[in-house]
Order: C-alpha cells, then sequence, then structure tokens
C-alpha cells in the first residue's frame, strides 16, 4: 500500500471525485455569485454587466445594514447563549440524577424541522389566543403586546425560539467534550481539595477549550446567515424590522427580481461569515493543546 | 492495481455525471406521432382538489377530441411554482403551456423574450369572451402574452349576526363606516381582521380610500408616472388608514398575521368585517367544511363612498389572478396555443360551478344554479364601471416590494402620509 501511496497520480485520483463535487458545489457557484454581482440581471432574461455599482449601492443601502445589524444581533446573542448551554450541560455531566432523560428532552427541538418550529412559536405569539398573551393576561396583564408585529419586540421575539432551537445541539456537544474528561484527572483534584466550583472553571473548561472554539465559529457564523425561522415567522417584517442579511438577500433576489443585487448581498454575506471566522479564530487562539 | 482503482474512480464519477437528461427529452415527441405539450400548474389535488379535478377533465376532454396529442402536467404548490418558473425560464426549460401572474410579474418574462405572443389565439369569438380589461392585464406593448382564468374582485365580507347584535346597519358613506369601527370598539368587537403580514392585503384597503377620494384613475396614473403619490388625494387615502388604526379598527397584532391567520377570527364570528378577493366565496357559500350557520350569517358590502370624493361605489380593486402562457421557445407551439384556446373555453364553463371560481370569461348568471351571494357577486361584476388591478401587481417587482413595505409601515404607524407618499415617488422615480 505504502508503494501506492507514493505515486502522486494514485493521491490525485483518491483526491479527485471529492475534489471535483466540492469544485462544482462550492467553490464555483461562490465565484458565480460574486460575478452575478457584477451584472444587473432580473434572472429571466439577458445580463448586463454593470460593473462594480451593486456592491457601490451596497455600501450605502440603509436596509441592508440595518440587516446586517440584525443578524450581528443574533450573532452575539447566540455567543452569550452559549454560556447558558455550557452551564445546562456541566451540570448534566455532573452525574446528576435523571441527566439521560433531561439531555434527550433538550434534544427534541433539534429534531423537529425549523418550519414546525417556526410554526409552534407562532402559535405561542399569536396576539390574542397565544399561549404567552393568554398566560399575560391570566396574569392580570391589561393589553399584552402583538409580539411580532411591534418593530421593537420583534427581533427579540424572534431570537427565543432560534435559541431553543439549537440548544440541544450544543448541549450535546458540550455533554460529549465533558464526558471525553477522565475521572481521574477529576479525582485528582478533588483529592487535592477542589471545590466543584474550581473543578469546573480551571479544569473541565480549559480541557474542552477546542470544542468550545468550535461551537463559538459555529454558532455566530451559524447566525451571521440565518434564515429559515425568521423566513417563515415574520418575512423579515414589520417592515424591515426583523429582517437578516439572507432574508434580505432572497428578497431581492427572488421578491425583487434583482437577482444581481442579490448575488451582491450573498457575496457580502460570505465575506462576512469569512472575516468572523479568521477574526474568532485570530481571538480564541492558544498556543498549546492540552493533553491527557 | 492500477487498472481498478482506474475503473472504480470512473464509476463514481459516471455515477454522479448521469442522471441529467432524463427529465429534458419530452417537448418533440413522445411515442411514435404522438406530440407531447408540457404543462406546469399550481393546483396540486391535496390542496386544491377542485382546480385539480378541473384541470384533469379538461386535458381528458382534450386528448380524446385530439388523439395525436399528450398534455403532460407538473403539479407544484403557489411558492415553489413561481420559483420553479423563474429558474426553468433562466435556462429556455420552460414548459409549453404553464401560468402567469399578470402586469408586472408577467414583464420581465415578455422583456426576456420567454413567453409568445397570443394575439393570434384572441381573434374572433375567444377574445370576445373576456370581459374588457382582463387580457389587457395580461398584455406588453399592446401585445396579449397571457389568457386570464380568473376574475377577482374585492368587497367587504360582514357578518350579519355582529351587526344586528350592535344595531349596526351596511354603511353607505365612509363616515357612516368609521361609527360602526368606533362602535364595534366600544362594544369589545374587532371590527376588522387584516393579515398585514402580507401587506398586499393592507394594500387593497389603500386602494379603495384611493379610489373613493381621488377617483378610479390617481392612483393608477401615480404607479404609471403620469400622475404623482403626492396627489392630495393619495396623501389623504393613507391618513385615513393611519386614521382607522387609531380607532382600533383592525385585529389586533395585524402586521405579525398572515391573511389565512387572520382569517381566523371572522371565521370564528370574532371580527366582523374582513375584504378579500371574492376567490374566497366558496369559503362563505359551498365549502362543507364551513358550518353552515356562520356561511348564512356573512353578506357582503361594497366600500362606501368618501364625502367630497370622486369614487364611484362600483367601481373595484380586484383584477385577473392566474393566466395560461405559451413557451416562446416551445417546439410545440402550435399545439400548445390550441391547447390553451381549448382549456380558456372549457374553464369558462365550469369553473365557477365546479371550483367557486369566476373566470375571466363572461359568464351567463341565469343559466347557472348557483348560491345567492355567487349571482350576487358576479352581477356587481358585470355592473362594475372599473377594475382597478392590485397596486402591488400593477408595479414592478422590485416597486411592489417597497410599495408592500410602506403599507406595513403605514399600518404600523412608523411613517406618516407624507413620507408614504414621497417614499414611493422615490421609488418609482428611480426606476425610470
Amino acid at each position: 500500500m505504502n508503494k501506492v501511496m507514493s505515486n502522486k497520480w494514485v493521491i490525485a485520483m483518491y483526491v479527485l471525485p471529492a475534489l471535483l463535487l466540492i469544485l462544482v458545489l462550492i467553490y464555483v457557484p461562490i465565484i458565480l455569485t460574486g460575478y452575478y454581482g457584477l451584472m444587473k440581471w432580473d434572472g429571466i432574461g439577458e445580463m448586463d454587466f454593470i460593473g462594480l455599482s451593486n456592491y457601490t449601492k451596497l455600501l450605502t443601502d440603509d436596509d441592508f445594514w440595518q440587516s446586517s445589524l440584525n443578524s450581528l444581533l443574533l450573532a452575539i446573542f447566540s455567543l452569550l447563549s452559549l454560556i447558558g448551554y455550557l452551564a445546562i450541560s456541566l451540570v448534566l455531566a455532573a452525574k446528576i440524577k435523571g441527566a439521560d432523560l433531561l439531555r434527550k428532552i433538550y434534544l427534541i427541538p433539534m429534531l423537529l424541522s425549523s418550519v414546525a418550529i417556526a410554526q409552534l412559536w407562532l402559535k405561542i405569539y399569536h396576539p390574542s389566543n397565544g399561549l404567552l398573551n393568554s398566560l399575560l393576561v391570566f396574569f392580570g396583564v391589561d393589553n399584552p403586546p402583538a409580539w411580532l408585529a411591534e418593530p421593537n419586540l420583534v427581533l427579540g421575539a424572534i431570537f427565543v425560539p432560534i435559541i431553543w432551537q439549537y440548544a440541544g445541539f450544543y448541549i450535546l456537544i458540550y455533554y460529549a467534550a465533558l464526558k471525553n474528561i477522565p475521572d481521574s484527572v477529576i479525582e485528582a483534584a478533588k483529592i487535592d481539595g477542589a471545590s466543584p466550583l474550581q473543578i469546573a472553571y480551571k479544569i473541565k473548561l480549559p480541557l474542552i477549550m477546542g470544542v468550545i472554539k468550535v461551537t463559538i465559529v459555529l454558532s455566530f457564523v451559524g447566525s451571521l446567515k440565518y434564515f429559515d425561522l425568521i423566513y417563515v415567522m415574520t418575512g423579515g417584517g414589520p417592515n424591515g424590522a426583523s429582517e437578516v442579511i439572507a432574508s434580505y438577500m432572497y428578497k431581492q433576489a427572488f421578491n425583487s427580481y434583482n437577482f444581481g443585487y442579490g448575488s451582491a448581498v450573498g457575496f457580502a454575506l460570505l465575506l462576512f461569515c469569512l472575516l468572523a471566522t479568521v477574526v474568532i479564530q485570530r481571538l480564541t487562539r492558544t498556543d498549546d493543546e492540552v493533553e491527557y | 492495481m492500477l487498472l481498478l482503482l482506474t475503473m472504480m474512480t470512473a464509476i463514481v464519477l459516471s455515477g454522479c455525471g448521469g442522471g441529467d437528461d432524463a427529465g429534458d427529452g419530452g417537448g418533440t415527441a413522445g411515442g411514435g406521432d404522438k406530440v407531447t405539450v408540457k404543462m406546469m400548474h399550481l393546483w396540486p389535488a391535496g390542496s386544491s382538489k377542485q382546480h385539480h379535478g378541473i384541470v384533469e377533465d379538461i386535458i381528458k376532454q382534450y386528448e380524446e377530441e385530439n388523439p395525436d396529442v399528450k398534455i403532460e402536467t407538473e403539479i407544484l404548490s403557489n411558492d415553489q411554482y413561481k420559483e420553479k418558473i423563474k429558474v426553468l425560464a433562466s435556462s429556455n426549460q420552460l414548459p409549453d403551456v404553464g401560468l402567469t401572474w399578470a402586469a408586472g410579474f408577467l414583464r420581465p418574462y415578455v422583456e426576456g423574450g420567454k413567453f409568445a405572443a397570443l394575439d393570434d389565439v384572441l381573434e374572433g369569438e375567444l377574445g370576445e369572451s373576456f370581459i374588457s380589461g382582463t387580457t389587457e392585464a395580461f398584455s406588453v406593448d399592446g401585445k396579449a402574452y397571457g389568457l386570464p382564468l380568473e376574475l377577482n374582485i374585492a368587497p367587504i365580507y360582514y357578518n350579519k349576526r355582529i351587526f344586528e347584535e350592535n344595531n349596526l346597519e351596511v354603511p353607505e358613506t365612509f363616515d357612516d363606516f368609521k361609527n360602526v369601527v368606533k362602535t364595534l370598539v366600544d362594544n369589545g368587537v374587532t371590527p376588522i381582521t387584516v393579515g398585514n403580514k402580507e401587506p398586499w392585503t393592507g394594500s387593497m384597503w389603500y386602494m379603495y380610500l384611493a379610489d373613493r377620494i381621488g377617483g378610479k384613475e390617481t392612483l393608477t396614473n401615480a404607479i404609471n408616472r403620469s400622475g404623482s403619490f403626492e396627489d392630495p388625494a393619495l396623501v389623504q387615502a393613507a391618513a385615513e388608514i393611519q386614521n382607522l388604526v387609531d380607532l382600533g379598527a383592525f385585529v389586533k397584532g395585524y402586521n405579525g398575521l398572515s391573511n389565512e391567520e387572520a382569517k381566523g377570527p371572522f371565521m370564528n364570528e370574532k371580527a366582523a368585517m374582513y375584504m378579500m378577493g371574492s376567490w374566497e366565496l366558496p369559503n362563505f357559500t359551498t365549502n362543507e367544511d364551513v358550518p353552515q350557520e356562520f356561511k348564512d350569517q356573512i353578506g357582503f358590502f361594497k366600500f362606501p363612498l368618501v364625502e367630497g370624493g370622486k369614487g364611484d361605489i362600483n367601481s373595484f380593486v380586484g383584477g385577473p389572478g392566474v393566466g395560461l402562457f405559451v413557451s416562446e421557445n416551445s417546439k410545440v407551439q402550435q399545439e400548445a396555443k390550441d391547447f390553451v384556446k381549448f382549456f380558456v373555453q372549457k374553464w369558462g364553463e365550469v369553473s365557477v360551478t365546479g371550483a367557486g371560481v369566476i373566470p375571466a370569461t363572461k359568464v351567463d348568471t341565469s343559466q347557472l344554479d348557483l348560491p345567492e351571494m355567487f349571482i350576487d357577486v358576479l352581477d356587481e361584476l358585470n355592473k362594475a364601471s372599473n377594475i382597478t388591478l392590485y397596486a402591488d401587481v400593477q408595479m414592478s417587482a422590485s416597486a411592489a416590494q417597497e410599495h408592500l413595505n410602506l403599507i406595513q409601515s403605514l399600518f404600523g404607524k412608523e411613517i406618516t402620509a407624507e413620507e408614504f407618499a414621497t417614499r414611493h415617488e422615490e421609488v418609482l422615480a428611480d426606476e425610470e
């Protein structure tokens, strides 16, 4: 086998199928998107080359920046929620009773499709007979807000189901990482007199730092390009108050027939995600990996 | 070893590459001498059973009369249909026959040379059977590119029982209307339900006010740029919307409710009024899933006149829904044209009774056995002095998007009536 693998052609052949797939399905479309961004195109007729004007228009487009800000808020919110997930996982992994059952309960939202979750939460938020407002009325609130119709509430109201949706996923990842820490390390710490809090903070967290970094990138970038729940629940409304970059891109391309401009928005989204990934990796870089 | 590897790679690669051509073959000829005409429509058997059945029947009849033609259908639901048709158009793979929407939707397809002109089909008898104004909505530069299948007007449906309980009568003027709203609000009943998360519903309210205040041409002129949205009548119409909002006329959370969700309170007799296209009529007449006691409570009235306005009570907001197109690149264009002609005629005969669809071709109500409310609406339609096409359909896609956003802000009181006007002017001026 060694002899086979030393032949460069053979290596190339092994790599080729995957490489072709990735080229055709990922890199070529990315380049094409950037290219369409240079065009004025309604998606149906002929394309007109207009140089960079879609991109310069983007820089002064208030709606685009508003949706970028909303995406950024969602990303920051998701990052903060990671702390909560981590805390829950620490408790779950500490061999409490019923951890198994709880873990399964937390996982359920992840098994539902986004559209089902959106429908569920639409019912919860329904202004007159939704679960939330019925509860509020029961507790004596006179005029509970129409959550998805108020421009200054809608963003927060949409973040909650998104957090709920992904809780199971991150808790599962953290839980698995924490379970991987050898008991001997924890026991040694206990013998040395470390408190549970110290064990969590000084031992467990540093040991799963690699996983935490991955989840930070996943949740931040995932939030930047988030689309489905928002599209189903509010369609970006009312009047753009819950618009995010991806839903803005969709609207431009498919509702307004500005495929060129929509592509430019999509390309900008790609740049944002790349930038975020690089910055996060820089910020969280540590010198050496811990090994057991 | 090397040979084996090469073979494996080749198999993997060909596995990925195949499959591509499978769906393409149709178009020209099926087996033998048979000609296949491909048709795409948006009435799946599950969600639009009656429509689906009518289409199937028409196709069957056509195939019987033309044994050498086979009609092959592909069915998608509304939103998927809209997206797929667009993708197909950009790669020149449109079906021979399909459905399109009027004006703003149709224009890019016509300008891109995707749809065939249908003037030859409309010549003679068929052209005259359409209600005037319907084929025009599918025309670009004087040529028709679609044969409309539906025509709808939007009356205000109201619940007679709620009106009686609150000692209310059908309002004749807009002041009466506002008094009705006030009384209902005072008595704790939701006056109007509207699902303005889909702002075309709110847009119809604005359009009616524009029509009743400024007359039938003002809004249309503002959109086609011979007039302006800053016309005092249009600004006043926007202001009246906000007056209604201030009165508490609309259902709670209207900007976050879809049309379907907003319909709920009306169907549950929690809201007194609901403005919607006449396509809702089956729900108030023939639909067996809706209780008869409820259906008996529902009536409709025309949008009241505004004192001092130039409106006409018989002017409606509405317009043709979908229409049939024939692809310009179709290899069987002649057969396709023949088929759409047949389709439109048959559709006009059976769609009202079969699916509660008001066709764009003239209907002789005396010959039909229809629920009373249907007859009434059809009669109103025959009396109509004008039908103003939905504003978002009149506009180009990107202007329409902006119009819908602005309607939402207007209802949400995030902008004033004057800002509403100026923003429209900016958007439409951009397009010229």
